[in-house]
């Protein structure tokens, strides 16, 4: 037991003695948070759009202002001929133009319909779409705000909510995304990468040449990254909940207790990955293209798996990301309990003892 | 029982095309120390890895200390201390920390064996919260051997424990050695520096893969079987080309200042038909005389 402690305090010596683990191990996920939340994100603010007022009545003075005074909008106004629409978007900056007709009032005064034209620039669909959507909600506002409005008998008003994310803010989507990229990038990576450098270094030789047991090697290897992560993870959340005001709405124990499971997860991977590889680069490689362009690209959280075609739909389903995934966001968005992702947790644990065996396993006690 | 017994050992690489080790057979006494001579690539390290039970051999067996390779390699890890070729500690560590850890990983302490390595740790002292990486040469290889006595082996194996160290250090090195041994410690150690085979007690002679000669320096010195003769002249390099094209030479290389020749039937006109032949071709300054052949000069015969 005191070899093992040894071991570990040396491990913990390894990753702190060295910078760039160290800048890799804790700058990555709040370079993440940070960019995802802040920069790159498909949230739609300050969208440039023309209005076109030819009626300036009441109605449209009122329904201009409701615009004006949302955040999604920058609003400009301007004069100009039907025929003019394309050339306001062949300039680029406007996405979007809104044109009252004449009379906007009087028709919708006396014969109860009026018309509004919406033209998007949809060479960026989901902008577009987005937008269109934000001044329809403004009209149908307005519309249910004047005296005796509102919609007529029989008229079918579908009224949609979008449940746990009413601002449809980018945040609640990316940060289980990014939680399961970290996690599994720096498990994965770190330990396979410690173990082979043991090997590069011809270190592993002298460690096998002495009466510590091999298979304690690298437990010992394990319970850093192990405790790393979990303080990365803290981060992360502390991150998301005070920066980004995304509220944890399940347990936070569960969610922990999950996360953990993935880290387990990720550590047998990178267990695999350094009884298969004889270099640290070579391990890198393996797990950068093993981890991240699965857990990016399959896991749902940057493209939604059921659009893709069936065979990476399948594929999808040994990606571990996209289990813990969903589990994360059941917790955190939905704030469901353990009953309802026992499912996902049974498939990502096996998913562990699957890797864990092989590596065990493939783990050699000699140097061939 | 002897502390190393190795019989028939075939060792191949890339499944049987590389040949390392070709039906190699010695065996090491207790508290001896035994030098495997020879140069890179010519299956040392290969030998050294079978011992530690670091790899399997294709054929053969072997016994440390009495304890089968192969299905007692427990009992031979707790038992041996091994320094590999490479420098092999944490390069991140401090010195007296790399010792710790091993003397830890060994379940023992630095203070419970510290007069074993006490002679070499005097000199790392004050270097001792020195990452390792940062050492010196022959420090890194002294730190590597502190790490390899500290649990007091009774064998301990040493990979080329000098390479890339200078003369002095290595001298040092080898006196370290020397005092390990008389403490009861077998020795066995590798080198391809010809000149250190004399400060073992038995060395064996390795060249591809086989084991040409068994013996103790002296006598391997004393099996020499011809005449050796030492050359100088002024200008060192042609003198070494024209001697390679004198037709009764049997064999000329450089040795430190001197070339060393052997006559392929000599008799006694040998010696001045040689010195005027290197006259005809504008020696000057041509010193001749019969020399005393070294482990070196033994290599280079039995490579033939």
């Amino acid at each position: 037991m005191k070899q093992f402690i040894t071991f570990v305090k040396k491990e913990f010596a390894h990753v702190f003695r060295d910078r760039k683990t160290l800048l890799m191990l804790f700058g990555l996920p709040v370079v993440q948070i940070v960019l995802f939340g802040f920069a790159l994100t498909n949230e739609i603010k300050h969208a440039d759009i023309a209005v076109v007022d030819n009626a300036r009545d009441m109605a449209s003075e009122q329904i201009i202002l409701k615009m004006e005074g949302s955040s999604f909008f920058h609003v400009r106004k301007m004069v100009m001929d039907p025929g003019q629409t394309e050339e306001v978007f062949r300039q680029g900056k406007t996405k979007l133009v809104v044109i009252f007709p004449s009379n906007f009032y009087n028709d919708l005064l006396h014969y109860n319909k009026a018309r509004i034209q919406i033209v998007a620039d949809a060479s960026d669909p989901n902008t577009a779409t987005t937008l269109v959507a934000y001044i329809t909600a403004i009209v149908n506002d307005y519309q249910a705000s004047l005296p005796g409005g509102g919609p007529l008998p029989y008229a079918i008003v579908p009224e949609v909510r979008m449940l746990y994310n009413p601002d449809l803010k980018g945040a609640p989507n990316f940060v289980p995304g990014v939680m399961a990229l970290v996690l599994l990038l720096v498990c994965v990576m770190m330990t396979s990468i410690s173990i082979v450098r043991e090997k590069e270094l011809g270190t592993m030789e002298v460690l096998l040449v002495s009466p510590f047991k091999p298979i304690l090697v690298i437990l010992a290897k394990a319970v850093p990254y192990l405790v790393l992560s979990m303080v990365n993870l803290a981060v992360i959340l502390l991150l998301s909940v005070y920066a980004l005001d995304l509220p944890i709405r399940g347990s936070v124990i569960l969610l922990f207790m999950e996360s953990t499971l993935l880290i387990i997860t990720a550590l047998s991977l990178g267990l695999l990955i350094s009884t298969v590889t004889e270099s640290q680069q070579s391990a890198m490689f393996l797990s950068m293209m093993g981890m991240m362009l699965p857990t990016i690209m399959l896991s749902g959280y940057m493209f939604p798996i059921e659009n893709m075609p069936k065979i990476l739909q399948v594929i999808s389903n040994v990606v571990p990301a996209k289990w813990y995934y969903i589990m994360v966001k059941a917790i955190m968005l939905k704030g469901l309990g353990f009953s309802y992702i026992w499912k996902e947790t049974l498939i990502l644990g096996g998913m562990t003892l699957f890797f864990l065996f092989i590596s065990l396993r493939n783990f050699k006690i000699r140097l061939q | 029982m002897k502390a190393i017994e190795v019989s028939h050992i075939v060792k191949t690489y890339n499944k049987g095309k590389t040949l390392a080790v070709d039906d190699v057979s010695f065996s090491v006494e207790k508290g001896e120390m035994f030098g495997l001579i020879g140069p890179d690539g010519s299956g040392k390290s290969s030998i050294f890895r079978i011992l530690t039970t670091l790899l399997l051999p294709d054929k053969g067996s072997a016994t440390v200390a009495g304890h089968d390779a192969v299905k007692e390699y427990k009992a031979i890890r707790s038992i041996v201390g091994y320094m590999p070729g490479r420098f092999s500690l944490y390069q991140d560590l401090s010195v007296e920390e790399n010792l710790s850890f091993f003397a830890t990983l060994f379940n023992t302490t630095i203070e419970e064996n510290y007069s074993l390595i006490k002679d070499i740790y005097t000199q790392l002292e004050p270097f001792k919260t020195r990452r390792a990486g940062k050492l010196s040469g022959g420090m890194k290889q002294k730190l590597a051997l502190c790490c390899a006595l500290i649990h007091k082996p009774e064998v301990l194996f040493l990979d080329e424990p000098t390479t890339g160290v200078d003369v002095m250090s290595r001298k040092e090195f080898w006196e370290m050695l020397k005092r390990l041994q008389k403490e009861g410690i077998t020795v066995l150690v590798s080198t391809s520096y010809m000149d250190e085979a004399n400060m073992c007690d038995r060395i064996g002679l390795i060249q591809g893969g086989k084991l040409l000669r068994v013996n103790t320096p002296s006598n391997i010195i004393g099996e020499y079987p011809d005449r050796l003769y030492a050359l100088k002249a002024g200008a060192p390099y042609r003198l070494l080309k024209d001697l390679s094209a004198y037709p009764e030479r049997a064999d000329s290389y450089s040795s430190g200042a001197y070339v060393h020749l052997r006559f392929k039937n000599p008799d006694q006109g040998s010696e001045g038909r040689l010195l005027e032949y290197l006259h005809s071709k504008g020696h000057e300054d041509v010193e001749l005389k019969e020399t005393e052949a070294t482990v070196e000069d033994c290599f280079i015969r039995l490579m033939e």
